[in-house]
């Protein structure tokens, strides 16, 4: 008779994988991809397909390289190269995607250890390098339709007018009344990168994270709650306008696919409320006061950095930590 | 009585597997022709051998007296002759004496132990018959009875609690006894009761046990301090401070005992062993155990004698569709693996679980991906990827201070991890480390 299997308890394991985890993740990305290809065009699924491709050849050849075991198979790679191409506008040139995925891939994700090791998200990481070294590649918005006329974002025009009443430069009217319609903001048709633009396609991506127990509340409501409120107290705008401005840059595609990456985000209940409306705050104090127009990919990075102490201070009261009982 | 589900904050959901047993009746088996058993089946001290290789023996008589309060006596489960006193391998993976006895299949009845009524006797009585029959935790853990039922006088003992929860996958044991001994769980209930004189009695049973529920309601009737209690299905519903906090929505605190809230917990298994020793004077020389998994060929639910191998209980069962890859005592998600067929049923053994190549098949586990998966299912809300991240680098000062051994070794985190990381496995690792600390620490004081 053979040996028996002898082994710690428990003897039973659930079926979920990470890389079932992350293969959701890219099911849930796909319909903004998709949306994306519509309004830009095929110049979006290249950009989109040349960022994968680059993030899974440099995790692979880093893997090799380093004589670690190669995990090209559990799609987090994909995830960041599909995130990353998202991060990016329409017009970007085809070595973007290419150096953008290979930073996130080798110099935040490898350098540091790998899957869960790495500190900020990789590819908001790689999309800051981005923006210092080809900052008018980088913001080189287009409308959407075949023929790429160049446009600004409607954050970038709110911040130009200073602010939705003000007269302060240019003529505010004129902002209002080149602002497109909340219908056209939440589709997607206005000027941004490849994956934030359609908030829609987000939100039934977001829906199918959460239904799948992939991702939680806790991060992406309390962020974007965050920003409605401070929207209104410190835009001095209506509920309107706070409402509109949820559906603007890349709030819901930070809120649900970035802020909640696990690597970078805490681990606990608490925390996670914390990680949300810290995001929230600086982006929202960032788009108003700031000198860029857009603070989430910032606002995510920073607290990324803070995730390790808000983990340290948000640990969860142990069962039968405290002797009130009976 | 009984509409609102109780439960805790936590827990998983596994695959309940009990379909394989849950509608078989208890099944009598075979009583073998020589049983071994452990002086050594419940925690505490090892019991001394009353009886030498020759003698003769009495179904029921005491074979094992207890060296210690914190022990219990152990009780022949045949009558024949003492071949041996051997050790053997527990369960548990440690080792004991065992009292070889050949059976000469008559079961001559020792009858040293009178039945009485919960009426007639007094608590006193009543505990030192618990003490007598050998009785100890049939959930598992196997500590005896009678300590728990001599809580120090400061402690005010003012509920009992009864373990029908069975949340542990594939075992039916408690089940089957639910539906077809409600009555004897009743009285066993009420005699625990009367030693502890308490007037709340409380049986809680997962609503995944309908009929266990229904049964037991009915059986309850008569008993009007007696309730019923429809528990959520949820593992680990049957850990013991996760029912006390379900029921009474009392914490037991961190390092502390149920009677530390007014508790005392007692599985339904025992209440039964109780009732029968009260009733009929029997000691505790058999007990239901649950004999499941994919490779069994006749998965069913025995009346097995204490002694019993685990081969032999296999063997009545048909022996196995395919060759077992891992052999568990209990159940799946705290059960214990076996080396060995070789290995007595003992007091403490609630299941015997047969799994194939693939389910024993161990994973290999890949990085952390930090998705608080096992944060949110912990009972005890520990972060068991800190505290395992630092065991495994041998941070044992840190794994001390993410309160590791408040882990009650559930196994959830484990279970729920989807980088098949060995959670629990490393945070035992720490809490022995810890303890064996802790013990070098007071040695060097002294």
């Amino acid at each position: 008779m053979s040996l028996f299997t002898v082994s710690s308890s428990p003897h039973i394991r659930t079926q979920e994988t990470t890389s079932r985890i992350m293969l959701d993740v890219v099911i849930a990305l796909v319909p903004a991809g998709i949306m994306s290809i519509w309004l830009y065009g095929v110049r979006s699924l290249w950009i989109i397909l040349i960022g994968i491709v680059s993030a899974v050849i440099t995790e692979f050849a880093l893997q090799k390289f380093m004589k670690k075991p190669v995990t090209i198979s559990d799609f987090s790679a994909v995830v960041t190269g599909m995130l990353l191409a998202y991060n990016l506008p329409p017009s970007a040139p085809w070595w973007l995607p290419a150096i953008g995925s290979a930073i996130a891939i080798a110099l935040v994700k490898q350098l540091y250890g790998g899957l869960g090791h790495n500190f900020m998200n990789p590819a908001l990481a790689a999309r800051a390098v981005l923006l210092a070294c080809w900052p008018v590649r980088m913001t080189a918005w287009v409308q959407p339709g075949a023929d790429a006329v160049s446009t600004a974002t409607p954050l970038a025009l709110i911040k130009a007018g200073g602010a939705y009443s003000g007269a302060t430069v240019g003529g505010a009217s004129s902002v209002v009344n080149q602002l497109p319609s909340l219908w056209d903001v939440f589709i997607g048709n206005m000027g941004g990168t490849i994956g934030e633009v359609s908030s829609a396609a987000l939100l039934l991506g977001a829906a199918y994270l959460l239904i799948r127990g992939v991702i939680n509340w806790r991060i992406p409501v309390s962020y974007i709650a965050v920003v409605f409120v401070l929207t209104l107290l410190l835009r001095g705008a209506g509920l309107y306008e706070a409402f509109y401005e949820i559906f603007l840059g890349g709030l819901i595609l930070g809120a649900f696919f970035m802020a909640t990456d696990y690597s970078s985000s805490p681990v606990t209940p608490l925390g996670q409320i914390i990680m949300g409306i810290g995001c929230g705050i600086i982006t929202v104090v960032i788009r108003v006061y700031g000198g860029y127009p857009e603070g989430v990919s910032y606002s995510i990075l920073l607290m990324n950095v803070a995730t390790p102490l808000i983990e340290k201070f948000t640990a969860p009261k142990v069962f039968g930590e405290v002797r009130n009982n009976a | 009585m009984a509409n609102k589900l109780l439960s805790f904050a936590g827990g998983i959901h596994p695959p309940h597997s009990k379909s394989l047993t849950e509608k078989k009746e208890v099944e009598i088996c075979k009583v073998p022709e020589a049983v071994k058993i452990p002086l050594q089946q419940h925690i505490g001290a090892p019991c001394e051998a009353l009886v030498k290789p020759g003698d003769y023996v009495r179904l029921g008589q005491k074979i094992g007296q207890p060296k210690g309060f914190v022990s219990a006596p152990v009780h022949s489960s045949v009558s024949g002759k003492v071949k041996s006193i051997e050790e053997t391998v527990l369960p548990n993976g440690s080792k004991s004496l065992a009292v070889v006895i050949t059976n000469d299949g008559q079961d001559t009845l020792d009858n040293s132990l009178t039945p009485g009524s919960l009426e007639n006797l007094s608590a006193q009585e009543l505990k030192n018959i618990v003490l007598e029959a050998g009785i100890v935790g049939m959930g598992g853990a196997a500590f005896p009875t009678h300590v728990k039922l001599s809580p120090p006088a400061d402690k005010k003992i003012d509920v009992v609690i009864l373990n029908g929860a069975e949340c542990e996958p594939y075992l039916t044991s408690d089940h089957r006894l639910m539906l077809e001994k409600p009555d004897e769980i009743i009285y066993g209930l009420q005699v625990i009761m009367k030693i502890l004189g308490v007037d709340r009695g409380y049986i809680g049973i997962e609503d995944n046990k309908t009929d266990a529920i229904e049964t037991l309601i009915k059986a309850a009737k008569k008993a009007d301090n007696v309730q019923v209690v429809k528990l959520r299905t949820k593992y680990p519903q049957g850990a013991e401070k996760q029912l006390i906090y379900a029921i009474t929505g009392r914490q037991v605190p961190s390092g502390g005992l149920p009677m530390d809230v007014g508790a005392v917990v007692n599985n339904v298994g025992t209440a039964a062993a109780i009732a029968r020793a009260v009733m009929y004077g029997e000691p505790l020389y058999k007990r239901i155990v649950t004999v499941s998994g994919s490779a069994v060929r006749e998965p069913k639910n025995l009346m097995i004698r204490i002694g019993t191998s685990f081969r032999d209980v296999i063997e009545y069962c048909g022996g196995w569709t395919e060759e077992p890859a891992k052999v568990i005592s209990g159940g799946p998600m705290m059960g214990i693996a076996q080396h060995t067929l070789d290995v007595p049923v003992t007091k403490g053994t609630s299941g015997i679980l047969l799994f194939t190549e693939k389910e024993a098949a161990l994973p290999e586990p890949s990085n952390c991906i930090r998705c608080a998966r096992c944060v949110s299912v912990c009972p005890i809300n520990l972060m068991p990827l800190h505290i395992s991240a630092q065991s495994l680098k041998g941070n044992f000062d840190e794994a001390e201070n993410l309160h590791a051994l408040d882990c009650v070794e559930c196994g959830s985190c484990s279970f729920i991890c989807p980088a098949s990381r060995p959670l629990l496995q490393s945070i035992r690792v720490a809490k022995k480390e810890i303890i064996a600390e802790r013990k070098r620490k007071a040695q060097a004081k002294k």
